[in-house]
Formats: structure tokens, C-alpha cells, sequence
């Protein structure tokens, strides 16, 4: 047979004879013939496992390895050993969602961790457990306001959004109904008018702002939650997880509710994905939240427990009238970022927010002195910026990446670029040498 | 397992002072961050060194199960064996490394990986194009039903807002199509389980114009093969809707049927479940959706990038192994298995509609119901004997659904002994029903209290310690 | 067997409606309650709020269910029930005395479409 089929040809005719066959082929009466596949599928053999590492490794060789200093929401940040080995515990990693709580106390245990830090880092009330990624996210959240709302479907969003989180805002809300209305960019941030302005045509769910924003620029929210509340909207905040431990939260801002990405704890890039979304609120929104919640109980032993909980909110009881179809979380990357927090702590979670902080400015510095570039913004900004380059950009950003650079993302009139604690002074210093050329 | 020496929470481990890292040294000069962009405190995290962390992760691990603790029988999740071979390949770092936005040129490894998984996807399904944006089934699921409804919207054909469902289906199917924007008509199922063509040419007959989609998995959550799928498909094309096949039990039919030949136009396939990704405790799946020539231009953009693409590598490295060959094994395979379960069982525990069943079936609790031993009391039993307890209370079409799903990987032994324990549990429940009704006892915890936990939630830490605060 | 109380008005979804002068008391029947099991939440409107005869206005939450509260009758909410707050298990205990909200009633004639007690008790017994 096969190494995954265990199933032995004597196995097999005693089993057959149990349910009363002849054949594997006759335990398919019920289809049709007319559709049933006779064929052959038209893909390669089987490999054995040798081969198959080396099909790996030969398309892995013809990935260009480059030194990155893009973000754009996905950040090359440093991944502590010990959790990729943590993750591989098989008693993690090849269960399913936590029904069973009496057998399932190891990962109802860390999500309530999770939940714990992650409200922590937001200064919010609540977390769920988990969404799929920061883009999705802050989709849920944007449907969440509207439906929290009383008859209300416009959502301002700012115009310093992350574009690739408006695509899939703009996918959201064409088939929900919502009107999605842009904020103008006024150098680089959202104005206090504008969202004022906006509040007071009426109808408006909520209004959804990034920190830091699409040009890296740390933005100053003083009195839009209160606008928001004064008409009754909600006020998101969609911010890069690792920045929380050093920038004001969405708390302290008044958000309602506080989306984005957990890739920036420590999580590979690996190409897209897989992520981690989060999702945090205040205490008054706990039941219109999306997604997975875990919460404390005892069990009838007398002893502290953890439970999923608030199930009646979910898809599958709900069904339709479900406040979104998510079914689980993204419970292995849950994982991931309670193991990265509890090894870095607020410490270390400082000490990476300063490194890449001192990093990105050592490098805008750099650039600047060079006299080809100049900061699109004189705003304050993290550990990424956006520089206009006075020459052909796309010719600046090819002529890195043939020097194995990945020179940040090319928008608009030059690079939008991010530095993590990863780069060292060495490899800032040759991006900067080779961009001066 | 023990709960009692290690059931701390790891703020309960901290200790200031204390760190599980390490950083370079600044080398950047004197980069002060200004305190005016600061939090006013600090967020409360744990202090721990390393080795506190390790364990105390690995003793979380010992409170759970997985497929390689033992048999999971969670039906409609496919929890197959996990390859290890998968796991090593997703970890290789010339694909770990790669930033999303990179350009082509210096990816061409990773695109040559997800062009194989789509051309095997479609050979496998009978469709012509996939995307791998959508994250997890039910994403998967949206992304198909946003899909079908850019096909319709663009043929100026806007009052298709209505899809069919069949009462059987998974809670995801109304759910999406909810947030699609849509709206459900369901259509009962006869006598046998099967969608009710009586009630469906009713509603296509009344509806017709307005019908945009119908959702179905085949087998069904009853893990009974569709008969009709032929006349369904026959039925909803001719009213001008599109026919959408919830890939979460395509198990069974690699080897037997596609979705394509059924007369399905969209679909989503849960590599987690056939294609042997982990669950991880939930997630992360993958949800890559599939449709006939021409629809490819209606995807909509439901994510950034490339899916999850950590995920699909795992898929390939599935794909790669079965080959053409074995692939076409897993799912007589699997049908195989479940039929055995079911044959052996079905004298004790009540099976609402005889027959062979594909990969799944559903017992409706015990045969002898007067012992007061109910569905969720065989699944905590189960959990006593080192099984993990099958999906319970779904489909909602009985009162005590018990829906067993063993895999292709299990060996006939597994199955035996599963049968075994599932018949011992049967007896039990004559001779000692207060036993059954108490389980578990094996476990590191008991039963727990579901309605303290919804009345008076506590999902954080810092709420935890206020209500000790409080007592 | 559900308790259902003479001089009420029933609506198919299971709440009641009691009427005094221009005023509805609005709860979820007895029926409703057992087949809920232990509520834990109730969602409840806002005074003022506008309510519509058949359309929703709250839910009510056990563990294992979620259930659509449905108006009735038309009008505006003129009292919400505190107490269902923080112990919404007095639903359990007595549906009928720990009622939900109370509407000024804007149409006097829509009880006319609501069951009366003998015609909700044998609708009962049809849907069991």
C-alpha cells in the first residue's frame, strides 16, 4: 500500500465483507455513472520523500534571497528559536478548535494568554481570539460598527490608509452595503476637520484611522474619539502590533475598537502568509465582536478552567444572522505571538521598538545627507518613511534589488521604507552607498 | 497531563527582572523615541526567562490532543495525519525569508510553487482556475459567493440576491452568504437525507429570477452521497444561477467524482482538510477557491497577498508525495473506513438512514434511549477511553447527532478498538449510566461551568485578578 | 407544560404582549424560556428607540442558542428592564413577571393579529 494507508489487503477484505461489498469501487454505487472519474488526473507521481525535499530546494534556490528593508504592513522582524520549536509540538499543532475544553485545556489556556496580552498592548478591555490577518481585520471591524450602529452604512476611512487594506475594505463593504467615504491626506495625515465635517452630514458608522500610517507617520488622534462619540460612531484604529509597546494605544486614544496585523511580533514574512489578525475592544462591545472568545469558568471539580465562550454570537449557531461567518481563529499564530510576548516582555519589546526606531532614522539620516533624497513629510515617524528620490526611481529600486537589497516599496515619487532591529549598521550603510550612486 | 502543577497562567510565572531575550546593541547613535508619541504605562506582559517559558508552553501542550495523540473522529474536519515532511519544507528559509511585495524576478520559486498546487487543484476538481487568497474555509466560502455575485452584478443581473441552502448544511454556509450580502432560502431534506426536488423546484419555480447561487456539499453533512446532483445542477443553471460546492467533504471524492463533472461552477477547497495541513488548535487554514473557465476575471480581492501561503506549501508537499496515483486512493479509502465504523455499530447506536455513507456518517445518540444517556455524555466518555469525541449536536436535522469521521489514515486496528470502546460505552450506559453521565474522569479537568463563563465573562488577566480583587 | 396566563396576547415568535391602557409589556413567553435554557444575556434596546410590530428589537442569549426578540406590537420604548442586566436568569425563574421592555403603543388594532392564550397554547403544542 502506501505509507499514509494502512490498510493491509487482508484488512481490506474483512472490511468489505462487514459492510457487505465486493469491491472499494462499490462503496460508490450512489454516484452516478455519468460523473463518476474513470481517468487519470493529470498530475506527477508519487515522490518519495527525498524527492520531494529536493523539489523543494531546487525552487527554493530560485528565490533571490534580498536584505530587506520593506514593510507595508509586513515587517522582517526577528523570530526567537524557541517558538518555531514550541510550535511544532504536535499536541498543538494537529488539533482542531477547542470543543472539547476537558481535552483542550493547553490551547484554551493560550488564547486566554493571548487574549490577555494583546488587550494589554492595545489598552482595550477585550480581545477575541484571533482573526485571519490585520487586512481582514479591520474588515470585520468596519461591518461590526455598522452593524452596531442604528441604521447607519457609511464608514469614513483615512486617506493615509494602507492601500492594500482599503482594496479589501472596498471588497467588504461593495457587497455589504457600505459606503466607504476617503478622508483627504493633509501632509501626510488626517485632519480633525475633515472627520468632523464628515460626522455632521449624518449616517456615519464609524470612522477608521492607521497608526502609524501609510507613510510610517505616527499620527496625533487628540479629539477624534470624542467626535466620533458626540454623533454617535465609532472610532477604529488600525495599528502595527510590535509599535504598541512604545506608541500610545488605541486606548488611551478612546478607540472603540483596535485592529492590525500580529505579523510584526516576530512572525516570518514567508511570502504573504500565514498571519495573525487581532481584534480588541472596549467592555460595552463584547457581544457584536466577530470570532472565537475565550473565557475563565470552573469545572465541576471545583478547579479554574478555560472555556470558549459567548458561542451564541458565532456562525455556527447564529447561522445567518451571525455577526460575521468566521468559524475559528488563526489559533497556531495566536500561539506564536503569546510565546514571542511572553519571551520579550515589555523590556524587550521596548528594547526591539527602540533598535528599529534608532535604525529606520540612522538610515533616513543617511539618505538625506546624500542630497538625492528628501523625507516626503516632516512628520514624526517609527521605523517607517517615505522619501521622494530626485531621480528615476524605478532605475534606483532595480538597481538595489541586483544588489540583493530590497529596497523598501516604490510609491509614488520614491521608496517607502522600513527598518527592523534585524538590519545591521553594515547592510544601511551599503543601501545608502549604492543609492547615492 | 497535570493541570495542578502547571496550570499557572504565565503572568503567574513572571517576576521583574527576569527576561527571555536577547538584542544587538545599538550601534544608531542616540535616537531618543519622543515621549509626546508614548503610551503613559507600559503594557502589563510577563517577565520570564527562557527555560520557564519552554515549559511552561510544553505542559500546555500535555492538556491537549491532537491526531498524533490519538484517534479524532470530529466529523465534517477531516483531521488526517499531518505529514511531517510538510512541516520541515513549509520551514525551508528561501521561502520563510521572502517579503510578499518582492518583486517577481526574485520569487520565481514560490510562484512556480503555487502555479503547481492551482494546476493540481484543478486537475483534482475539474475546474479551470483558482485563487489562494482566501485564508480559511469560510473565507473561501465568501470569496466564492462575492465571486458569483461580481458575475451576476456584471451582467447588470442585480436582483440575484437570493441562495439556496439546504437545511442540512454547515452554519458557515448562511453565515457567509449573510455577510455577502445575500439572502437564504432553504430547501428541506426528504426522507433519505437528500435535498427534497420537490421543495427545490418550488422554490426555483418561485424564485427563480431572484436565485443567485446554490450552496451545497456533496456528500452532504450527512455524509450521504447527492443522487441528484446531475437534476440540481440541471435545475439552477436553468434559472440562471450558479451551482457552489463547499469543499469542507471533498475527501471522499478524490478518486471518484469532481466537483466539475457534478455540474458545480464555483468552489473552495479547505487544504486543511484534504490536503493534510494542520489545524493548528484552529487555524491556520487555507481556502483557495476554484472556478469553471471564465468566472477567474469575478475574483475579488479578499486579502493582500498570496493567501497563506506557509499553508499551501504544505499542500504541495502533500500533493507531491501521493502523486497521481495514491491521491486517487484517499477517498475510497476514507469511505472505506467510516462505512466499517458504521456497519459495526449501528445495532447499538440509533442510525436514523441505512445505507453506505462516503467519508462521514451520523448516528442519532444511543439505540436504547431510555438509560437518559445522552450524545454529549457518549463524547465525554470517549474522552475517558483516549479518543477525542466525535462532532455532537450537528446537523441540527436530529436531537442527539453523533457524526463520525475516522480518515484514511487510520488503521484497522485503531478502528476496532475505537468500536470497541464505543460499544463498552453502549453497555455501560445500561449497567452504569451515572458513570457515563459524570465522564469525564480521566481528564485534567472535569466538566466546566458554560453558563458562569457567558453570564459573567472574564477574558483577560487583568479582569481575572480585579474579580480577585473583588472576593 | 409551558405556563401560559389568560389575557395575554402571544405572537407566533413566542413574546407576549400585556396590555394596560396605551402601554405593552413585551417578554418572552414561558415556552420560550425552556426551549432556551439558562439565559445568560439579554439584548435590549435603547428607551425611546423606535419599535416596529414584527421586527426585531433585542435578543435573548442562552449558552448554547441566540434568539431574535420581535416586537409585537408598533411604538416607541418607554422602559427597558434593568434587572435583566446583570441577572438575566429571572427570565428563567418567571418569564412572565420579569418582562423585557414596555412600548407606548402607536396602533391599538395590531393586537387584533396576536394569538390569545387558548390559540398560542394549542400553537404550542403543534411546533413540540
Amino acid at each position: 500500500m502506501y505509507k499514509y494507508f494502512p490498510q493491509t489487503e487482508d484488512d481490506l477484505k474483512v472490511m468489505l465483507q462487514k459492510i457487505g461489498v465486493a469491491s472499494l469501487d462499490e462503496l460508490y454505487t450512489e454516484v452516478p455513472e455519468s460523473i463518476r472519474f474513470r481517468g487519470d488526473y493529470q498530475m506527477p507521481h508519487a515522490a518519495s520523500e527525498l524527492e520531494v525535499r529536493q523539489v523543494f530546494e531546487k525552487l527554493g534556490n530560485e528565490n533571490k534571497q534580498l536584505t530587506c528593508f520593506a514593510g507595508m504592513g509586513v515587517y522582517d522582524h526577528y523570530t526567537p528559536s524557541v517558538i518555531p520549536n514550541l510550535l511544532q509540538r504536535s499536541e498543538f499543532l494537529t488539533s482542531y478548535t477547542p470543543y472539547q475544553a476537558e481535552i483542550s485545556q493547553g490551547t484554551l489556556h493560550y488564547i486566554f494568554e493571548y487574549q490577555s496580552m494583546m488587550a494589554e498592548l492595545t489598552g482595550m478591555d477585550i480581545s477575541n481570539a484571533s482573526m485571519y490577518d490585520g487586512t481582514t481585520a479591520c474588515a470585520e471591524a468596519m461591518m461590526m460598527a455598522v452593524a452596531a450602529g442604528k441604521k447607519v452604512n457609511k464608514v469614513l476611512v483615512t486617506g493615509c490608509m494602507n492601500p492594500l487594506t482599503y482594496e479589501v475594505l472596498k471588497t467588504y463593504a461593495l457587497h455589504q452595503n457600505i459606503e466607504i467615504e476617503v478622508l483627504p491626506i493633509r501632509d501626510g495625515t488626517t485632519s480633525l476637520n475633515d472627520v468632523k465635517v464628515a460626522l455632521s452630514q449624518g449616517g456615519v458608522a464609524g470612522v477608521i484611522v492607521q497608526q502609524p500610517n501609510v507613510y510610517g507617520i505616527v499620527e496625533d488622534f487628540t479629539g477624534f474619539a470624542e467626535a466620533c462619540h458626540e454623533q454617535k460612531a465609532l472610532f477604529i484604529m488600525d495599528s502595527v502590533a510590535a509599535d504598541l509597546a512604545v506608541l500610545k494605544t488605541p486606548g488611551e486614544w478612546g478607540a472603540d475598537i483596535a485592529v492590525g496585523d500580529g505579523q510584526s511580533l516576530g512572525i516570518p514574512m514567508q511570502f504573504g502568509g500565514p498571519y495573525v489578525g487581532y481584534m480588541c475592544c472596549t467592555e460595552k462591545l463584547i457581544r457584536k465582536m466577530p470570532g472565537r472568545i475565550v473565557g475563565m469558568t470552573k469545572d465541576n471539580r471545583g478547579q479554574r478552567a478555560f472555556v470558549l465562550t459567548l458561542q451564541a454570537r458565532e456562525q455556527h449557531i447564529r447561522r445567518q444572522k451571525a455577526t460575521s461567518n468566521i468559524c475559528s481563529n488563526q489559533s497556531l499564530m495566536a500561539l506564536f505571538v503569546t510565546i514571542y510576548l511572553s519571551l520579550m516582555g515589555k523590556e524587550g519589546l521596548k528594547e526591539v521598538a527602540q533598535l528599529s526606531y534608532a535604525a529606520a532614522h540612522y538610515l533616513c539620516d543617511e539618505l538625506l545627507k546624500t542630497g538625492r533624497f528628501t523625507l516626503a513629510f516632516d512628520k514624526p515617524f517609527f521605523n517607517e518613511f517615505y522619501v521622494k528620490y530626485d531621480g528615476d526611481a524605478n532605475a534606483l529600486y532595480n538597481r538595489l534589488i541586483d544588489a540583493g537589497i530590497m529596497g523598501g516599496v516604490r510609491l509614488e515619487e520614491g521608496l517607502l521604507l522600513a527598518v527592523t532591529e534585524k538590519r545591521t549598521k553594515e547592510e544601511i550603510d551599503n543601501l545608502v552607498k549604492i543609492a547615492a550612486l | 497531563m497535570n493541570n495542578r502543577l502547571y496550570g499557572n497562567l504565565i503572568f503567574e510565572l513572571s517576576k521583574e527582572g527576569r527576561k527571555g531575550y536577547s538584542l544587538p546593541t545599538n550601534h544608531f547613535g542616540n535616537y531618543e523615541i519622543p515621549a509626546s508619541i508614548c503610551r503613559a504605562n507600559d503594557a502589563e506582559l510577563p517577565a520570564c526567562d527562557e527555560l520557564t517559558v519552554v515549559r511552561h508552553y510544553t505542559n500546555l501542550s500535555n492538556n491537549n490532543f491532537g491526531v498524533d495523540t490519538g484517534f479524532y473522529p470530529l466529523g465534517s474536519c477531516t483531521m488526517k495525519y499531518n505529514p511531517k515532511i510538510n512541516e520541515e519544507m513549509a520551514a525551508l528559509p528561501q521561502f520563510q525569508n521572502l517579503h510578499p511585495l518582492q518583486p517577481e524576478s526574485t520569487v520565481m520559486g514560490a510562484k512556480a510553487l503555487v502555479l503547481f498546487l492551482e494546476e493540481s487543484l484543478c486537475a483534482l476538481t475539474g475546474l479551470a482556475h483558482f485563487t489562494f487568497k482566501p485564508y480559511a474555509g469560510a473565507h473561501g466560502e465568501l470569496t466564492g459567493l462575492m465571486t458569483i455575485d461580481n458575475y451576476h452584478r456584471s451582467r447588470g443581473d442585480m436582483a440575484r440576491k437570493k441562495v439556496i441552502v439546504p437545511d442540512s448544511a454547515h452554519g458557515t454556509n448562511p453565515a457567509s452568504a449573510a455577510v455577502c450580502g445575500l439572502e437564504i432560502l432553504e430547501v428541506k431534506s426528504d426522507a433519505n437525507g437528500q435535498v427534497d426536488l420537490v421543495d427545490l423546484k418550488r422554490l426555483v419555480e418561485a424564485e427563480g429570477p431572484n436565485i443567485s447561487a446554490m450552496m451545497m456539499t456533496n456528500p452532504n453533512t450527512l455524509g450521504l452521497f447527492e443522487t441528484s446532483i446531475p437534476e440540481i445542477a440541471k435545475l439552477i443553471h436553468d434559472c440562471g444561477g450558479l451551482m457552489y460546492y463547499d469543499g469542507a467533504n471533498l475527501n471522499p471524492m478524490l478518486g471518484v467524482c469532481r466537483p466539475g463533472d457534478m455540474g458545480f461552477d464555483v468552489m473552495h477547497i479547505n487544504l486543511h482538510k484534504t490536503f493534510s495541513t494542520p489545524h493548528g488548535g484552529g487555524g491556520p487554514g487555507a481556502g483557495p477557491v476554484g472556478v469553471r473557465e471564465g468566472l477567474q476575471d469575478f475574483f475579488p480581492y479578499v486579502s493582500p497577498h498570496h493567501g497563506n501561503f506557509g499553508v499551501m506549501m504544505r499542500a504541495c508537499a502533500y500533493i507531491l508525495s501521493l502523486g497521481g496515483e495514491q491521491i486517487k486512493n484517499v477517498g475510497p479509502l476514507a469511505t472505506l473506513n467510516a462505512n466499517y465504523i458504521k456497519e459495526s455499530l449501528k445495532d447499538v447506536y440509533e442510525l436514523p438512514i441505512d445505507g453506505l455513507c462516503c467519508h462521514e456518517f451520523v448516528f442519532d445518540g444511543l439505540k436504547d434511549k431510555s438509560t437518559g444517556v445522552t450524545t454529549m455524555d457518549v463524547a465525554k466518555r470517549l474522552l475517558d477511553y483516549g479518543y477525542h469525541a466525535p462532532t455532537i449536536y450537528f446537523p441540527l436535522l436530529f436531537h442527539e447527532s453523533l457524526m463520525i469521521e475516522p480518515t484514511e489514515n487510520e488503521s484497522k486496528e485503531t478502528l476496532d478498538n475505537f468500536i470497541a470502546v464505543m460499544r463498552k460505552i453502549a453497555e455501560e450506559a445500561k449497567t452504569d449510566p451515572d458513570e457515563v453521565k459524570s465522564a469525564p474522569h480521566n481528564t485534567p479537568i472535569g466538566r466546566v461551568d458554560d453558563v458562569l463563563a457567558a453570564k459573567h465573562p472574564i477574558v483577560t488577566y487583568r479582569a481575572l485578578k480585579n474579580e480577585e480583587v473583588k472576593e | 407544560m409551558a405556563k401560559v396566563i389568560e389575557g395575554l396576547y402571544y405572537s407566533e415568535s413566542h413574546e407576549y404582549l400585556k396590555v394596560e391602557g396605551n402601554i405593552g409589556i413585551i417578554g418572552i413567553t414561558d415556552y420560550a424560556q425552556k426551549a432556551l435554557g439558562n439565559v445568560v444575556y439579554v439584548d435590549m434596546p435603547d428607551v425611546d428607540d423606535e419599535v416596529e410590530a414584527g421586527a426585531e428589537f433585542g435578543a435573548v442569549e442562552s449558552v448554547k442558542a441566540a434568539s431574535d426578540l420581535n416586537s409585537p406590537i408598533s411604538g416607541t420604548v418607554v422602559e427597558v428592564n434593568e434587572a435583566l442586566e446583570d441577572a438575566p436568569e429571572l427570565i428563567n425563574q418567571d418569564a412572565y413577571e420579569n418582562w423585557i421592555i414596555k412600548v407606548e403603543r402607536s396602533d391599538p388594532s395590531e393586537v387584533e393579529n396576536l394569538m390569545d392564550a387558548a390559540a398560542y397554547e394549542a400553537f404550542c403544542e403543534k411546533e413540540h
